[in-house]
Order: C-alpha cells, then sequence, then structure tokens
C-alpha cells in the first residue's frame, strides 16, 4: 500500500502537476489563437511572438514596480504586473490591426496570403522583443518559491517520495480557472458576446442584424492580448523567459486548438491539457514509477522512457498529424479548415 | 515602366552595389556575400516553386536546409572505423527494422480498408513495436558510438565520398521528407500544412541537435572536405605563384579569392540549371496549369484536374531545391553546426525574399535572394555607421546610444517585418511582378 502511495506521488508530482500548470498556459494561448480564428479567419503565425510580447511588458512592468519598492511578498510581484502589461499588449494588438490585418480584412484577401502578413506581424514583434529586452534569458519570479515543499510533504506523510507544487505552479491555474470562466461568461451570456459568436458564425446574416464588424474585432483583439499576456507572463514565470522558445510554441498552441476543433473555445481548452499531459506523459522516465508498483524481480534496468525530452515537440506534431488523419474538425468539431 | 528595362536595370543596380562593397570593403567581403547570394537565390527559387507558382505556404524550410546539411555529413566525411565496428551493425540492423516497420504498417494500412475506423489500431500497435524493437536493437549501439572519443568522433562519420555528391543526395532527402509530409496534408486546407512543415522542421533541428552518432550533434562537425583546392595548397603550386605575380595581388589574398571565385563558378552552374529548369516549367502547359490551379482550384477540380497530385508534385520539387541549397551552404561553411539554424532567419527571411522580389517570376525570386541577402549581412555596418552619426548628439557615455549600439543586430528582424509589411502592402507584386499568361 505505502508503495502504491509512493507510486501516486510520483506520479503527481512529475506529471499532474506540472501538467495543470502547463497546460493551463497552453489552453491560453490556444484560447488566444481560436478567437482570431473564429472572428478574423485567420491562423495568427504571429501569436507566439505576442505572448512573448506580453511577457516582456509583463517582465518591464515588474521591475518598474521593484524599483519603486513594491511587492506582493509572497506571491510573485508579476501578477500585479500583469494587468498594465496586458493593457500595453491590447494597445499593440490594436495599433497592429489598424495599420496591417484591416487594409486586407476589408479586401477579403485569401487566407495564404494573411499567413505571410502574419509572418511580417512575426518578423516585427520579434526584434521589437530584441530590440527593448535583448534575446537573453530573463527571471523574474520572485515572492515565496513553494506552496509544498517536497522535504515538508514527506515530514507529513512519511512518504518517501516528495510532492512539491511550486508558487507559480498554483497560480498559473488559479488565474487560468478565472480568465477561462471570465472569457467563458463574457462570450455566452453578454449581448457583445453573443454578436461576436454570431459573426463568427455567418458574417452577412450578423451584417444584417446590424452587428458592427469593427466593434466585434476590436473585443476580439482585445480578448486576445489579455490572454496572450498571461499565457506568456506565465509561461515565463513558471519555465524562464526566453524569447526564441516562444517560436517554437507556436506549435503546441496550435495543436491544441486544431486537436479541440479550431474556432472552439471550449475546445482549445481541452486541447492544451490534452496536449500538456500527453507530452509529460510519452517523455516522462517510469523506472521508479515501476519499482513501487511492480514486485522487486521484474523492477526494469533502463529508464523505461518512451521518447527523450529533448523530443517533447514531436509528441505534439504526432498528435497533430494523428488529428489530420482521424478527424480534421477536432474533437469539438470547430470550422474544418 | 517596361518590364525588360526594370529587370535589367533592377540587375545592374545589384551588381552595382556588389562592386560598392567589394571597392570599400574588400573583394573578399563581396565575394563571400556574392556566394551565399547564390544560396538564397536557389532557396528563393523553391521557395517561389511552391508559394509563387502554387500557392503552398511551406513554413518549414529550414528543417529542408538542415536535411541538405546533414547530407554533406553522411555523404562526404570520411568513415570513423572504430565506431563503426563498435556499434554499425547495431545502426543497420536499426534502420532495416525501421524501414521494415513502415513498410509492414502501410501494407496493414492499406489492407485494413474494411475496418474502417478501427484500421488505427492494428497499424498503430505495428507501429509501436517497430519502435520499441528500434530502440532495444540501436539504443546500445548509440550509447556505445557516442561513448568512443566524445570529444573527437562520437559519431559513425560518412561514407568519405566527393562532397558534390551530397548535394544531390540533400535534394532526394529532402524530396522524401516532402513527399511524406505532403501526402498527409495537402489535401486539407493550407493552415494545416504551414503548421505541419513547421512541426517537421523542429523535429528535424532536435534530432540534428541531438542525434550525435549521425553528425555530433551541437558539438558541431567541422573541416567538412572542400569541392575546391585549399588556398595552403594552391599558394605552393608554382602555375599559382605565376599567376598572382603578373597580377599582380599577394598571394595571400589572390588564394582567398580564387578559392571563392572556384565555389562561384560551383553555385552558378547550380543556380543557372535551377533558373532554366523552373523558366521551363513556369513556361509550359504544366506552369500554366499550376497556375490555373492556383488562382482557382474549384474550376480546376472541375476541369478534370487531379489538384492534390499536382501539388505534392511542385511541393516535392521545391523541396528537393531547397534541399541542394541547404547541401551547398553546409560545404560553403566547412562545418555543420545545428545551433545555428532559426526559423526566422532560415524559413521566413527566404519568404521575405520571394515576396520582395516578385512571387511567381523566377527571375524575381534570384533578385529578391540576392537583395535581401545583401542587405541583412550590410544591415549591420549601415546600421551601425547609422547609429553612430545620428546619436552622437547625445554623447559618448549615453545610455540610450549604448543600448542601440548593442541592440544593432537585432533591427535587422524588424527592418524584415517591415519591409515584408510596406511590400505587402503597396507592392504586393514584388519589384519583378509575375508575367501574364
Amino acid at each position: 500500500m505505502i508503495d502504491f502511495l509512493n507510486a501516486l506521488t510520483l506520479l503527481a508530482n512529475y506529471i499532474i502537476v506540472p501538467g495543470l500548470a502547463y497546460g493551463s498556459q497552453l489552453a491560453l494561448g490556444a484560447l488566444g489563437v481560436t478567437m482570431v480564428y473564429a472572428v478574423l479567419r485567420f491562423s495568427n503565425f504571429a501569436h507566439g511572438e505576442l505572448m512573448s510580447f506580453g511577457a516582456m511588458c509583463t517582465i518591464l512592468c515588474t521591475w518598474a514596480l521593484q524599483s519603486f519598492g513594491i511587492s506582493l511578498t509572497i506571491l510573485p510581484t508579476a501578477l500585479l504586473a500583469i494587468p498594465a502589461a496586458a493593457l500595453i499588449t491590447v494597445l499593440y494588438c490594436i495599433i497592429i490591426n489598424y495599420f496591417v490585418y484591416e487594409h486586407y480584412r476589408e479586401k477579403k484577401i485569401d487566407t495564404n496570403t494573411y499567413f505571410i502578413v502574419s509572418i511580417g506581424v512575426l518578423f516585427f514583434t520579434a526584434g521589437l522583443i530584441r530590440l527593448v529586452i535583448g534575446p537573453k534569458d530573463q527571471n523574474f519570479s520572485d515572492g515565496v518559491r513553494f506552496i509544498l515543499k517536497a522535504r515538508d510533504f514527506k515530514a507529513m506523510t512519511g512518504l518517501n517520495e516528495g510532492l512539491a507544487i511550486k508558487t507559480t505552479q498554483g497560480m498559473t491555474v488559479v488565474v487560468t480557472l478565472i480568465l477561462v470562466a471570465f472569457v467563458f461568461w463574457f462570450l455566452n451570456r453578454t449581448r457583445t458576446g453573443k454578436s461576436m459568436r454570431a459573426y463568427s458564425d455567418n458574417e452577412d446574416l450578423a451584417l444584417l442584424s446590424g452587428i458592427n464588424p469593427k466593434k466585434v474585432i476590436l473585443i476580439t483583439w482585445i480578448i486576445t492580448g489579455i490572454l496572450a499576456t498571461v499565457a506568456g507572463a506565465l509561461y515565463g514565470l513558471d519555465k524562464i523567459y526566453k524569447p526564441f522558445t516562444f517560436m517554437y510554441l507556436v506549435l503546441p498552441v496550435f495543436a491544441s486548438a486544431i486537436l479541440g476543433g479550431v474556432g472552439n473555445p471550449v475546445g482549445a481548452v481541452v486541447g492544451g491539457y490534452i496536449i500538456a499531459f500527453s507530452e509529460l506523459i510519452f517523455t516522462f522516465a517510469y523506472k521508479k514509477f515501476l519499482f513501487y508498483i511492480l514486485p522487486e524481480s521484474f523492477s526494469p534496468d533502463g529508464l523505461v522512457q518512451l521518447l527523450s525530452t529533448d523530443y517533447k515537440i514531436a509528441v505534439s506534431f504526432l498528435i497533430l498529424v494523428i488529428v489530420l488523419l482521424i478527424k480534421p474538425t477536432g474533437i469539438f468539431s470547430g470550422k474544418t479548415i | 515602366m517596361n518590364l525588360k528595362f526594370r529587370k535589367i536595370s533592377l540587375f545592374l543596380l545589384m551588381t552595382a552595389m556588389l562592386l560598392i562593397v567589394g571597392f570599400l570593403q574588400s573583394w573578399n567581403v563581396a565575394l563571400l556575400i556574392l556566394n551565399m547570394c547564390i544560396i538564397s537565390a536557389i532557396m528563393a527559387l523553391g521557395v517561389n516553386l511552391q508559394w509563387g507558382f502554387a500557392g503552398l505556404f511551406n513554413a518549414g524550410i529550414m528543417g529542408f536546409i538542415i536535411v541538405g546539411g546533414l547530407a554533406t555529413v553522411i555523404i562526404s566525411m570520411p568513415p570513423v572505423q572504430e565506431t563503426w565496428s563498435i556499434g554499425g551493425m547495431g545502426i543497420i540492423w536499426g534502420l532495416i527494422l525501421t524501414i521494415f516497420t513502415i513498410v509492414l504498417s502501410t501494407l496493414i494500412w492499406r489492407k485494413t480498408k474494411n475496418l474502417s475506423r478501427f484500421r488505427y489500431l492494428p497499424t498503430a500497435i505495428i507501429i509501436l513495436i517497430g519502435y520499441l524493437g528500434v530502440r532495444f536493437i540501436a539504443g546500445p549501439a548509440i550509447d556505445a558510438i557516442e561513448g568512443f572519443e566524445a570529444a573527437k568522433t562520437g559519431y559513425l562519420g560518412g561514407f568519405g565520398l566527393p562532397i558534390l555528391i551530397s548535394w544531390g543526395v540533400g535534394g532526394l532527402l529532402a524530396a522524401s521528407i516532402a513527399w511524406v509530409i505532403g501526402k498527409i496534408t495537402l489535401d486539407l486546407k493550407s493552415d494545416y500544412l504551414a503548421i505541419a512543415t513547421l512541426g517537421i522542421s523542429a523535429i528535424i533541428l532536435y534530432i540534428a541537435k541531438n542525434e550525435d552518432w549521425l553528425a555530433r550533434g551541437v558539438k558541431n562537425v567541422n573541416s567538412i572536405p572542400r569541392p575546391v583546392p585549399y588556398e595552403i595548397n594552391l599558394q605552393n603550386e608554382l602555375w599559382f605563384q605565376e599567376l598572382s605575380t603578373s597580377l599582380n595581388m599577394p598571394l595571400r589574398e589572390f588564394s582567398s579569392i580564387f578559392v571563392k571565385l572556384c565555389y562561384c563558378g560551383l553555385f552558378l552552374t547550380v543556380l543557372i540549371a535551377f533558373l532554366w529548369l523552373s523558366q521551363k516549367a513556369l513556361f509550359s502547359p504544366w506552369g500554366r496549369m499550376m497556375r490555373a490551379i492556383r488562382d482557382n482550384e474549384t474550376s480546376a477540380r472541375a476541369m478534370g484536374k487531379n489538384v492534390s497530385k499536382r501539388h505534392l508534385q511542385v511541393f516535392v520539387l521545391g523541396s528537393a531545391m531547397i534541399g541542394v541549397a541547404g547541401a551547398m551552404m553546409t560545404t560553403l561553411d566547412g562545418q555543420f553546426t545545428p545551433n545555428s539554424y532559426t526559423p526566422l532567419r532560415f524559413t521566413f527571411v527566404i519568404y521575405v525574399m520571394v515576396i520582395v522580389g516578385g512571387s511567381g517570376n523566377n527571375l524575381g525570386a534570384i533578385l529578391g535572394g540576392f537583395l535581401i541577402w545583401f542587405f541583412w549581412v550590410e544591415s549591420e555596418p549601415i546600421g551601425l555607421w547609422l547609429i553612430d552619426n545620428t546619436t552622437s548628439i547625445l554623447g559618448e557615455e549615453s545610455l540610450i546610444r549604448a543600448h542601440l549600439m548593442e541592440s544593432v543586430a537585432h533591427m535587422r528582424y524588424m527592418t524584415m517585418g517591415l519591409i515584408l509589411l510596406l511590400v505587402l502592402r503597396f507592392a504586393p507584386k514584388g519589384l519583378i511582378p509575375e508575367e501574364k499568361l
């Protein structure tokens, strides 16, 4: 029995807790991608850089707060900085939309040209980020590092295995819950949210009923900007902020959105968690887990790892390919793209 | 403006800029830029084939470039006898099993059509068993190979064949990867192709970085054999010394210029061959059909054209060209460094080249390749000069000035983004627009 509990703690420590945190970050990212897809009808390749931009703004605001001597003592100061950073990111989104995307929307340009346009934005944003904060890593997490320390857990329960929960992980899950709940409430319960869904469903009918497309798009970018900032900031807090990683983060984010069904908000959130957990499940070394579960004579020699952690990215790619082969509309049947 | 006049004047302008670099900086620098310009132009030609002719968005150009680079290592490096004797058999058996698994799973996939949804299960089981089997057989061999004198070798080496062969092999490898990706995604709408190619390019990058037994990973492969003579050998040749004195140039400088000219000749041959092929393709019934499909897929389908087959064809051909260019680039560098590959530099800049030059026009793509690479390299000295002059009022110790000077290297990303957005907005056809049929 004690062995079984040990094995369970091991899984909780290395898969469940990090999976929930990483899944929340992916869910927020995928929700942003899906919103843009649903309303503006293009896959925003620059979304990764937008997340990076949001994280950068959070870092700058955190530094500003810290220089004034403001801190949240227990929680990371970044939590206070996120609203201000989100405001800047939303402004950036609106400016980009006004100068870049609006023109192409009016001309009803094809999806392929949108790709190239979003690559232009990606380039510009990536350059801007490197210009402002530089290409180096930034660690901006402060406050208490752990909610639950592995040692305390061991002392509490008397198990061999420890369970550690980082403050950033707990915070990620809580913030995500609040934000996702807010977005769903907004989309389903408010008049503006309903008009957004109507516009996404059928543009012409929505125009006929007097919905103002400019307003719908403005609100879409506001929500996207907020989601991207929070996702980027939480990702940066949880791991470490590295400007170049966001280019590759696009892949799991898009995989989450496509797996759930592009254009479907519920799908994006579910997809995020599925991708995150499968990445961890495929790259976890089960040696110790099997050591607890199996009788001694069966315990394995190797690491019992399906994929080395270097190939994490391959997992989301694999899932993407499987979805494309089996059900291109995704689990919740979004728009077929 | 007349299109012909426009073409000639733009290419003359490009030549003039390279000449200016030759006179102002040095001929060595000018030739170095020219060589990379030619390689960029070939990459741009490949992308033009996919994007300009067919409207396919390939976000994984970097992956095909890396595959070309890997090909040069595998073909041209001398084999490491010791590692072959330790782990060669394991690797070979692993490869055989991999191929066997792929063949078996495709066979089962084809034979189980009547199972409809459940046909995924047997195929998945075969692939899983095959994967674990390969790990079991090749795993110890890989550990042994990577452990052998890791600082010096730690990999299998290559076949020790002439490096020029690797250009073709690089193209073939890239083509076969493109075929698999295209098979899966080309029937779906373009978003999937884009994301799938981005994914495969990331996976190829991680393979190049982590599979040390293949090409040493991040430890890099250095001193890859050359297709042209070495400077030091040239300097000892009698005819070369006489040539250098008769041209009145210092021996050392002349030898390095001579080597670069040799590369230039090789690259130009490939470029001209590819340009000729692309022009032939563009102005053939096939090229007209491709453009017709791009402009109106539905009516092309209605006319009985097999759109997915044509897309697959053009996607594979374009990727092969990019693979060749990737092999050429590693040949020019003389080393394979996986860490130097980034999507911004190796995927998206190529798009800027094609769009700026004029998508759908082969000469345009080449011009774009030359122009954008030129500015990519020269933007740093130009930017430094600009900042130096504009911020001199702020004084030497100004923090803003120091920050700007430090980050001038990143300015080029922003510039590329701006150029792309401006060209798309105000001159979407590019410098040399596509010719009407």
